[in-house]
């Protein structure tokens, strides 16, 4: 597919706009169907290669209101079971056929309360998206409504109102409540309790807000404004921020209720404790962690060569090894701070791979060679301890494995040499391990994530948890689903007490 | 933000400063560290060890040289100014038990976060020899402090204009040579000082302690970015450290790993002094 602009699709939907407004109200099924889904505009790739600006620049109205006019607005709604917080997405989308953006807002925000993080990271083509009628008549779930992007529209059409709500907050109730983390748990979480009057202290490690969505997922998918956006709202309700405030280190865990008064706990500290893969060569300088690499350029600003102080490694040839959108995030990121040839090694096939297909597509647009079934066997380096190469393994497809997955197996005699001069890590997080050592009475499981009951209780009372640190890691909407039912059961604990 | 209570010039690049903060007095035990930022919007996080604390103030104390540029930037702090970031106690402690004789070795601004180290090992009973150095007198620092909970103290420079002339493993070989060999040594300072103590104390079988300053960025163990191979596996720093086995630190690899950045830091070292000149007026 060629590219096209903003203003093209813009145009296009215009036309089609015209043709079925003033019919909206008696669509039928088989007018809906033909018309044509709308393409998400984005930057040009050429351009975006060097810049940070964020690639999807989200629906124009008239975009927003064909694609909405796409939804056949189901009985049985098979999108609402998709959806990890329910939202009444059918709902939301006749409010857009109709023009009214703010009744569209109000119904996403009863149900998920950062929904322009949402439509912008959440992966719909497994969620609401999967089973979406619509999809099953193409037989094509990318032929589904793009039910993200809508929620995307309304959530930035709130913020370019400059009228965002802010949620209505009870009567103080003199309790108080700690949440550990600023990521997206914990976010919901500080909104979910501080609605009902307690009183809310964020304790976050970093120096700025937002976990995962701020150290982690690059600036080109989720800018930084979203997220302070976010937590410009929380601060509005009088939610109380602690930055540079590690828990387990700067103060204990428990303390936080026997000495500092707090009534319960949320820990939702994230999944970050980078894996590597255990091969020789992998302490040289010029291999990193995605975590690191991406820490470096988006958190620390890095990408801003000559306004931030923290350096980031200068890479012509980089591999980055993992096939999830962490990976896709690293080697993206490579390119625009770069790198002449990126490239992706992921031992099964592109079928396999968890990054979200948009992810995949970006990448390839921007030039990212893919190389599937293969895999990295150890790195070399030159006299001074610097990655020159490395040599990889060839794989095929076996049998599945526990997850379903047909299992890589390598090919022998196949090792090759690829010439780089950087490796980026990206095969996953175990948990972060600083609460659990410090705290030995918090029951963990071998992966060292914390274990919930069904109201996310942790072992100890009036200590909950969720996100990535009990899921390992995940997604940014599994963490808000753990982070509503925490809130729902922290309520529910304070309310029964004097 | 902490503020700076006060600030003081050790040597000529040496700096000694004691910060408010409260919460990191309370729970920082020895060998634990710190991470700052001198700005928090486009800063660099560097960790720095913490040299003392006092509970009832509320204060802790590092002591800095300035090598790079957030150090530098650091040292124009002044007293009653507010440093935008700071974040502790991180690292796990030192563990702390009666050994018997104790041999602690400082080198240049090693000999900073030695202390600590060193007043808790004295305090749990143990006898302390303690070996200090630096390339030249200017450079040494905390002799008074040292000497005061020493049952012995050697000094050294490399260039013989204080003390005695030699590099610390000098003494530090003598020490294990004698009749009651110490039951630990711990060595703190420039990566290859750390070696070459380990190297020293190897052959004898003392058990050699050093704390490794390496490039970090969150320090609590999500980055990955300060790992060294410790007897074959990759640790972290942060959150296994600062403190190993020296005998068992790849101290070559933790070295390159440290000089990363190197190339970049002499360019931005370059382009801030260009700045400052332009600033001036020009070179005179």
């Amino acid at each position: 597919m060629s590219f096209r602009t903003k203003e093209e699709l813009s145009k296009e939907a215009k036309v089609l706009l015209d043709k079925f407004l003033p019919i909206k109200d008696n669509l039928k099924p088989k007018d809906r169907i033909t018309i044509p889904l709308q393409e998400m505009p984005s930057q040009d790739p050429v351009v975006r290669r060097g810049n940070l600006d964020e690639v999807a620049l989200g629906y124009t109205e008239e975009q927003a209101r064909v694609e909405a006019m796409r939804c056949l607005q189901c009985k049985n709604k098979p999108c609402v079971a998709g959806c990890p917080v329910a939202i009444d997405i059918p709902l939301f989308i006749q409010h857009i056929v109709d023009g009214d953006y703010q009744s569209a807002v109000n119904v996403i925000k009863k149900t998920n309360l950062l929904p322009s993080i949402c439509g912008r990271v959440c992966p719909q083509e497994v969620q609401c998206q999967l089973p979406c009628t619509l999809g099953k008549v193409f037989k094509d779930v990318d032929k589904s409504v793009s039910i993200g992007r809508l929620e995307r529209f309304v959530a930035d059409w709130e913020r370019n109102t400059g009228k965002v709500s802010i949620p209505e907050v009870k009567p103080g109730t003199g309790k108080k409540v700690a949440i550990v983390g600023s990521g997206p748990a914990g976010l919901v979480v500080a909104a979910d309790v501080r609605r009902e009057g307690h009183e809310v202290t964020i304790f976050e490690a970093f120096h700025k807000l937002g976990g995962v969505t701020r150290y982690g997922i690059p600036e080109f998918r989720l800018p930084n404004y979203v997220i302070d956006q976010e937590i410009d709202t929380l601060k509005k309700m009088g939610v109380k921020i602690e930055k540079n405030y590690v828990i387990g280190r700067t103060r204990q865990l428990l303390d936080l209720i026997n000495k500092d008064g707090f009534s319960a706990i949320f820990v939702g500290t994230g999944a970050g404790l980078p894996m590597f893969m255990g091969i020789e060569g992998e302490s040289l300088v010029g291999v990193f962690s995605a975590n690191e690499y991406l820490t470096r350029a988006n958190l620390m600003r890095a990408f801003e060569r000559g306004v931030a102080d923290t350096p980031i490694y200068k890479s012509k040839k980089v591999a980055v090894l993992g096939g999830g959108n962490v990976a896709m995030d690293s080697a993206r990121m490579a390119v625009r701070l770069g790198a002449e040839k990126v490239y992706v090694v992921y031992r099964r096939t592109e079928v396999e791979m968890p990054a979200r297909k948009e992810e995949v597509a970006h990448a390839k647009e921007e030039g990212i060679e893919f190389h599937f079934l293969q895999n990295a066997k150890r790195i070399f380096g030159d006299e001074k301890g610097k990655v020159n190469a490395m040599e990889c393994l060839r794989y095929e497809l076996g049998e599945p494995d526990d997850s379903g997955r047909r299992r890589p197996v390598v090919i022998p005699n196949s090792e090759f040499i690829m010439e780089v001069d950087t490796v980026i890590v990206a095969i996953g997080n175990n948990s972060n391990p600083l609460i659990s050592q410090t705290t030995p009475e918090l029951k963990v499981n071998k992966w060292g994530n914390i274990i919930v009951d069904e109201n996310q209780k942790t072992s100890i009372d009036r200590i909950y948890a969720g996100g990535d640190i009990v899921l390992g890691a995940a997604t940014v909407i599994l963490a808000m689903g753990e982070g509503r039912k925490a809130a729902a059961s922290i309520n529910e604990l304070l309310k029964n007490e004097k | 933000m902490a503020k700076v209570l006060f600030k003081k010039q050790l040597s000529k690049d040496v700096f000694l400063m004691r910060l408010e903060a409260p919460l990191i007095a309370e729970e920082r035990k020895a060998g634990q560290f710190i991470i700052l930022q001198t700005n928090e919007d486009v800063g660099e996080r560097i960790p720095l060890t913490i040299a003392d604390a006092d509970k009832k103030d509320g204060s802790i104390t590092i002591i800095f040289q300035v090598v790079g540029k957030t150090t530098f930037d650091l040292s124009l702090f002044n007293e009653g100014d507010n440093i935008p970031t700071l974040v502790g106690p991180l690292g796990k402690p030192t563990h702390i038990e009666k050994f018997g004789t104790v041999v602690g070795v400082g080198g240049g601004i090693g000999v900073a976060p030695l202390h600590p180290i060193a007043q808790a090992l004295k305090e749990a009973g143990n006898h302390l020899i303690l070996i200090i150095g630096a390339r030249t007198k200017e450079l040494l620092i905390l002799e008074d402090e040292m000497k005061e909970i020493a049952d012995e103290l050697i000094v050294c420079t490399d260039d013989g204009s204080y003390g005695r002339k030699a590099l610390v493993t000098e003494p530090l070989k003598e020490v294990c040579e004698r009749n009651f060999k110490p039951d630990l040594a711990i060595a703190i300072g420039p990566p290859i000082m750390m070696k070459f103590c380990a190297e020293t104390t190897r052959p004898y079988g003392v058990q050699t302690l050093v704390s490794l300053n390496t490039i970090m960025v969150d320090g609590t163990g999500m980055c990955g970015g300060c790992r060294v191979n410790v007897d074959g596996k990759a640790k972290f720093v942060c959150v296994d450290g600062p403190e190993f086995d020296g005998h068992k630190v790849d101290f070559d690899n933790m070295m390159a790993r440290l000089n990363s950045y190197k190339d970049m830091e002499t360019i931005a070292h370059k382009c801030r002094l260009e700045e400052e000149i332009k600033r001036k007026g020009g070179l005179k």
